[in-house]
C-alpha cells in the first residue's frame, strides 16, 4: 500500500519543542486524514534540531467513492418542484427513480486522490501547527518556529506538488549541516529517506539520538574507571540540539573539587548543558565533564573538548569568585538587603516574607516536635541566601546555599538542614523533611505562600498556576504525612481564607491519594465529613477501604442504600420521625434484635472514633450488617399502623446516622 | 589543524568588515553616543522598521555601567565592542553566511562544534524582540542571532535578521586568551604590539570609579528630566520637508537610556522606581519608532503599515 513522507526542515528548532511538535504533527496528520475518510495501518513523526518529519504507512491511492440517495418531491409535484430537485443532484428526470410514489436520486461522488487531499492538508497543518511560539521572516507571511526552508512531500514515490507561500514541495533531503554532503539528495520514500540521512550524519529518531549520547558518555565514563551522573533532562534536551551526537570527555582542574558539587553541577548542566562524572563508589564528582558535540572532528573533538574545559574553568571561576565572597558575609548580614526584594508588588517585601515564616515556624515548634527558638532561628535566616551572589546567578540553588554558608559560619546543624531543605518536598521524587526544625521551617514556609496569595485572591485556576501554590499545598499534605503530624488546617489561616484553602487542601489530597491508588469515592465519602486534619482524613479512607473490602462491609452498603432510599421517599411525603426507636413487645423478632444491635454498637463506634482507632469503629459498624439484613428481609417498613411505621423508620434514621458518623455512604461508587 | 597565526582584535574587526562588505552592506562607523548595545544604533533599530530594504555592517562600543568590575575581572567590563550585523529583509541564506563570516576569522568549521541554542532576544527599554539563538562555539557563547519581529511595539515587516557578535568574546575565543587584558590588539608578533590593557585598562579603572562612585546622581536626575522632555518637543517640531524630527528626538532617548544606566549602576534607582524609568523610556522610544515609521511608509508609499 502507497505511503506518505513529509519533511518540513527549518532552521534550529529549540530543543525543548521537539517532543511536542512530533506528538502534534502525529496527531494533526491523523485527524486529517481521517476527516478526509483515508484510512492507514500507521502514522509515525519525528522530530530533530532541524526537521519535523512525519510518514504515513497503507494509505489508499484514492478516497473511497460515496453512493447517496436522496429523497425527493412526490411523483406528479409542480415541475417546479422536480426541477428543483434535478438542481441540486445535477441529475436529469430519467435519472430519477420512483418508488412508492416519490422520487428518489442516487448521485456519486467519486473519491478524490489522495495526493490531492495531502497536497491541501499539508498547508493547512503548516499553518495551524501549535508551536509555543511562533515567527515571520524575509518579506513572507507564513509563521513557523523559525524560518522553514523546504517541504519534502512525497506519496506513493512521487513529488505531491503545492506551494506554501513561496516555498515549493519536492522530493529533496538534506543531511548533517556540516558532516552531510551539503547536496540535497532525492527521496522516493521512507526506506531511502532514512537510508539517505544515515548516510549523510543524521540521526532521525530522538530515542536513537539519547541512546547514544547515554551510551557514548557510560564508554567515556568508564573508560576513566568513573560513571556518570544521570540526568534524564539533560540528555533529552542535548538529544534536540544535535543531529549526529558525539559525546566528548573534558577536563577540569582539579581545584575546583573544593566548590559544593551542586555548584559544579549546576554550572555544567544550566549554562553548559555537560554531564558531570563522578566516582564510581563514594558520592565525589570527578574532574572531567563530558559534553555531546554534533560533529566528529578529524582531531577526534580534541580541540572542541579543550575549548569546552576553557569555557568551563571560566564559568567555575566565576562560581569560585562568589563562593568565596559570599562566605565573607554572614547570612544574618544579608536580611536588610531583602528589604530591597520584591516577593509581590501586594505582598511586600521577602524580608517582610521572612517575618512571617518566622512567626509561624515559632508557632508551629511544639507541633511537631522542634525547639522553637531553633525553628525561629532557621526561619530568619531560610531566605538569606537570596541576597548572595551564588543564588543570584544559579536561582536553582537556593536553599541549598544557604546550608553551605550556615554551615560554614557553624550553625547549629538542625538549623543548617533546615536552611537547605525548608524548599522540600520540590516534586514527586523529592522526599518530605523529617528533622522537626527542618519540618517546622518547611510548613511555615508554604503555608504562608498559601495564607498570603489566596488573600490576595490569587488563587490556581485551570492549568494557571503561576505561584505553584498546588505544589505548595501538596509539600505541606507529604510532609504532615509523612510525619504523622496532627494540624488542623482551618485555625491555620485567616478566617476569611480558611474555607476556601481547606477546600483546596481537600482537592490536593483527593488527588494525592488518588495517585496512590485509593478510590476517590472514599476519599469524597470521608472529605463529606467536614474534617481539616489531613492525618485523621486519610485514616479513616484507609479504614473505609478495608471495611468495604470484607463480605460484612460490603453488604453492609446495600443494607444503608436500601434504607437511605426509603428515608428518601419517606422525606418527600414529610418530615421524618424524630427520636429513638424503641423496643416495642409486638415487634417481630428481626425488629428488636436491630434496635438492640444499635443500642450495643452505637456507643463502641462513638468511643472507638473519639479513641481516633477508625479501624475499630468499621469493625464495630460491621456488625450491624447481620441485623440490617434480617430486618429487611423480614420487616416491612411501610406499615399500615402510623406507629409501627414510624418505629420502623426511626430504626433506618439511627442505622443512617451511625453509619454517617464514620463516612458518607452516599458518596460510595459501586 | 588551522596553521595560520589567530587574528589579532582588529584583524577580526578588518575581516569582519571585508567579509560583510562583500554581503553588500554599508560599513558604518559606531553612532558617536553612548549606547548599551549595537542594536541601539539608530541605522539598526529604526532602520528595522519600514519597507526599505538594509543592509548594514558596523562596530559599536557598547557601555553598561553596571558591567564595570575595575578592569579586574577576567569577563567583565562596562565599556565592550559590539560586532553588528542587520540583513532586512533577511536572506534565506543568512545561517550559512554567518558561517562563513566566522571561517572569515579563522574558525574550522570541520573542527570546531558550532550550535545554533534558542535564545529569544527581548530589549524591553526599546520595546523590541525577536525569535533566534545564542550561537555556540565548542560551548562558548560568540554571537547573538535574531530575527526581529518587533521595535518599538510596532510589527517589523519585512523582518529583518540581525547578528551581534561579542567581539572581545570572540578575540579570546579565537586566541586561545583566558582574560581580556591579554587580547592582543594588534599584531603581537610586531615591535609595536599592544593588548587590550594597554589601550583599555585605564579607562576600565577610571570608569569603574566613575560609574560606582563618581557620578553626579543629582546631576543625571536632572538631565534626564531635561532629555525626556525634548524627545515629544522635537517629534512635534518640523524639519524643511515637513517631517518630524525623528533622529534628533531618538538621539535624546539613547542619552536618557544611558543616564538611567548610570543612576541604576549608582544604586540610586529604587526597586519600585525602576519599571516606571523603564516605561518612561519605552514610551519615548515607542514615539520615535512610530513617527519614524510614518515618515518611512510615506516615502515608500506603502499602505497598510503597522495596520
Amino acid at each position: 500500500m502507497p505511503e506518505l513522507l513529509l519533511e518540513l526542515f527549518s532552521e534550529e528548532i529549540p530543543a525543548r519543542m521537539q517532543s511536542g511538535a512530533a506528538r502534534d504533527l502525529d496527531r494533526m496528520t491523523r485527524e486529517r486524514l481521517d476527516a478526509a475518510g483515508l484510512g492507514y495501518e500507521a502514522v509515525r513523526a519525528y522530530a530533530g534540531p532541524r526537521r519535523l518529519t512525519v510518514v504515513v504507512e497503507g494509505l489508499p491511492l484514492a478516497q473511497p467513492d460515496r453512493r447517496e440517495e436522496r429523497k425527493g418531491p412526490r411523483v406528479g409535484s409542480p415541475d417546479a418542484a422536480v426541477n428543483g430537485f434535478l438542481r441540486s443532484t445535477g441529475l436529469e428526470r430519467s435519472q430519477l427513480v420512483e418508488r412508492d410514489g416519490v422520487y428518489f436520486a442516487t448521485t456519486e461522488a467519486k473519491g478524490r486522490q489522495t495526493a490531492a487531499v495531502v497536497a491541501e492538508m499539508v498547508p493547512d497543518i503548516v499553518r495551524g501547527f501549535p508551536w509555543p511560539k511562533s515567527m515571520k521572516w524575509g518579506d513572507g507571511s507564513l509563521r513557523w518556529v523559525r524560518p522553514l526552508q523546504r517541504i519534502l512531500c512525497v506519496f506513493n514515490a512521487r513529488v505531491v506538488p503545492f506551494d506554501l507561500d513561496g516555498i515549493a514541495s519536492g522530493d529533496a533531503a538534506e543531511g548533517h549541516r556540516f558532516m552531510g554532503s551539503k547536496r540535497p539528495f532525492a527521496v522516493r520514500d521512507f526506506a531511502s529517506y532514512a537510508a539517505g540521512l544515515a548516510d549523510n550524519f543524521v540521526v532521525l529518531e530522538a530515542d536513537q539520538r539519547k541512546a547514544r549520547i547515554q551510551a557514548g558518555a557510560a564508554r567515556l565514563a568508564a573508560a576513566k574507571g568513573l560513571a556518570l551522573v544521570e540526568d534524564p533532562g539533560l540528555l533529552e534536551e542535548v538529544a534536540g540540539l544535535a543531529e549526529w551526537p558525539v559525546p566528548l570527555m573534558g577536563d577540569m582542574d582539579e581545584s575546583f573539587l573544593d566548590l559544593p558539587g551542586e555548584v559544579i553541577t549546576t554550572s555544567m548542566r544550566t549554562h553548559q548543558k555537560y554531564f558531570a562524572v563522578r566516582n564510581p563508589l563514594g558520592e565525589g564528582l570527578a574532574p572531567h565533564f563530558i559534553t555531546v558535540a554534533n560533529i566528529e572532528a578529524p582531531d577526534g573533538g580534541a580541540l572542541i573538548a579543550a575549548g569546552n574545559a576553557r569555557v568551563l574553568a571560566a564559568r567555575l571561576n566565576d562560581a569560585r569568585f562568589f563562593w568565596d565572597e559570599d562566605r565573607k558575609v554572614p547570612l544574618a548580614n544579608r536580611l536588610e538587603r531583602l528589604k530591597g526584594v520584591t516577593f509581590h508588588a501586594k505582598l511586600g517585601t521577602m524580608y517582610e516574607r521572612v517575618e512571617r515564616i518566622q512567626a509561624l515556624a515559632r508557632e508551629l515548634a511544639p507541633v511537631v516536635g522542634a525547639d522553637a527558638e531553633l525553628a525561629a532561628e532557621a526561619a530568619r535566616l531560610c531566605k538569606a541566601d537570596l541576597a548572595t551572589g551564588m543564588v543570584g546567578e544559579f536561582p536553582e540553588l537556593q536553599g541549598v546555599m544557604g546550608g553551605y554558608y550556615a554551615a560554614e559560619e557553624g550553625l547549629e546543624a538542625s538549623v543548617v538542614d533546615a536552611i537547605r531543605d525548608h524548599y522540600k518536598p520540590q516534586g514527586p521524587s523529592d522526599e518530605a523533611p523529617t528533622t522537626p526544625v527542618t519540618v517546622a521551617v518547611a510548613l511555615a514556609d508554604k503555608l504562608d505562600m498559601l495564607g498570603s496569595f489566596f488573600a490576595i485572591g490569587e488563587k490556581p485556576t485551570g492549568s494557571r498556576d503561576p505561584f505553584a501554590l498546588r505544589r505548595a499545598a501538596l509539600g505541606v499534605i507529604r510532609i504532615v504525612l509523612a510525619n504523622g503530624l496532627r494540624l488542623p488546617l482551618r485555625a491555620r489561616f485567616a478566617p476569611k481564607v480558611a474555607a476556601d484553602l481547606v477546600e483546596f487542601f481537600a482537592d490536593r489530597l483527593k488527588v494525592a491519594l488518588r495517585e496512590q491508588g485509593k478510590r476517590h469515592d472514599l476519599v469524597d465519602a470521608v472529605f463529606a465529613l467536614g474534617d481539616d486534619d489531613l492525618l485523621r482524613v486519610v485514616t479513616r479512607v484507609d479504614a473505609l477501604d478495608i471495611l468495604l473490602s470484607t463480605e460484612d462491609g460490603a453488604n453492609l452498603l446495600t443494607g444503608y442504600r436500601r434504607a437511605s432510599n426509603i428515608l428518601r421517599a419517606e422525606e418527600r411525603k414529610g418530615p421524618l420521625p424524630s427520636g429513638e426507636a424503641r423496643r416495642k413487645a409486638d415487634a417481630p423478632p428481626e425488629e428488636t434484635a436491630l434496635v438492640n444491635a444499635l443500642a450495643s454498637i452505637a456507643p463502641r463506634v462513638e468511643a472507638d472514633l473519639g479513641n481516633e482507632d477508625f479501624t475499630a469503629a468499621m469493625r464495630a459498624l460491621a456488625g450491624l450488617r447481620a441485623p440490617v439484613d434480617a430486618f429487611f428481609d423480614h420487616v416491612l417498613v411501610n406499615d399500615p399502623d402510623a406507629a409501627t411505621r414510624d418505629n420502623r423508620l426511626r430504626l433506618l434514621v439511627q442505622v443512617r446516622d451511625l453509619m454517617g458518623r464514620v463516612a458518607d455512604f452516599s458518596q460510595i461508587a459501586g | 589543524m588551522t596553521s595560520r597565526p589567530p587574528l589579532s582584535f582588529q584583524d577580526i574587526i578588518l575581516a569582519l568588515h571585508a567579509y560583510w562588505s562583500r554581503q553588500g552592506c554599508v560599513i558604518l562607523q559606531p553612532y558617536d553616543l553612548e549606547v548599551g548595545a549595537g542594536t541601539l544604533h539608530p541605522m539598526t533599530v529604526l532602520r528595522a522598521l519600514g519597507p526599505k530594504p538594509w543592509r548594514t555592517a558596523y562596530v559599536q562600543p557598547s557601555r553598561r555601567p553596571a558591567d564595570a568590575r575595575y578592569g579586574e575581572n577576567p569577563n567583565r567590563y562596562q565599556h565592550y565592542y559590539q560586532y553588528q550585523v542587520m540583513l532586512k529583509p533577511n536572506p534565506p541564506d543568512m545561517q550559512d553566511l554567518y558561517l562563513g563570516s566566522l571561517e572569515a576569522i579563522g574558525i574550522d568549521l570541520a573542527l570546531h562544534d558550532v550550535r545554533f541554542v534558542e535564545d529569544d532576544w527581548e530589549n524591553p527599554t526599546v520595546g523590541a524582540w525577536g525569535l533566534g539563538w545564542e550561537v555556540w562555539c565548542d560551548g562558548m557563547e560568540i554571537s547573538q542571532y535574531t530575527y526581529f519581529q518587533q521595535v518599538g511595539g510596532l510589527d517589523v515587516d519585512p523582518v529583518a535578521g540581525e547578528l551581534t557578535y561579542g567581539l572581545e568574546r570572540l578575540a579570546m575565543y579565537v586566541q586561545g586568551v583566558e582574560d581580556f587584558k591579554d587580547i592582543a590588539f594588534n599584531d603581537p608578533q610586531s615591535a609595536d604590539r599592544k593588548t587590550y590593557a594597554d589601550v583599555f585598562l585605564e579607562q576600565e579603572r577610571e570608569f569603574s570609579a566613575f560609574d560606582f562612585e563618581a557620578a553626579n546622581v543629582e546631576m543625571l536626575k536632572r538631565h534626564f528630566e531635561d532629555v525626556e522632555r525634548e524627545v515629544p518637543r522635537l517629534l512635534a517640531a518640523r524639519g524643511r520637508q515637513g517631517q518630524p524630527l525623528v533622529l534628533p528626538a531618538y538621539d535624546y532617548v539613547l542619552k536618557a537610556s544611558h543616564l538611567f544606566n548610570l543612576m541604576d549602576a549608582r544604586g540610586a534607582i529604587a526597586v519600585a522606581e525602576r519599571q516606571s524609568y523603564i516605561g518612561r523610556i519605552r514610551d519615548l522610544c515607542k514615539a520615535c519608532a512610530e513617527a519614524w515609521l510614518a515618515v518611512e511608509g510615506e516615502n515608500a508609499a506603502l499602505p497598510a503599515l503597522g495596520a
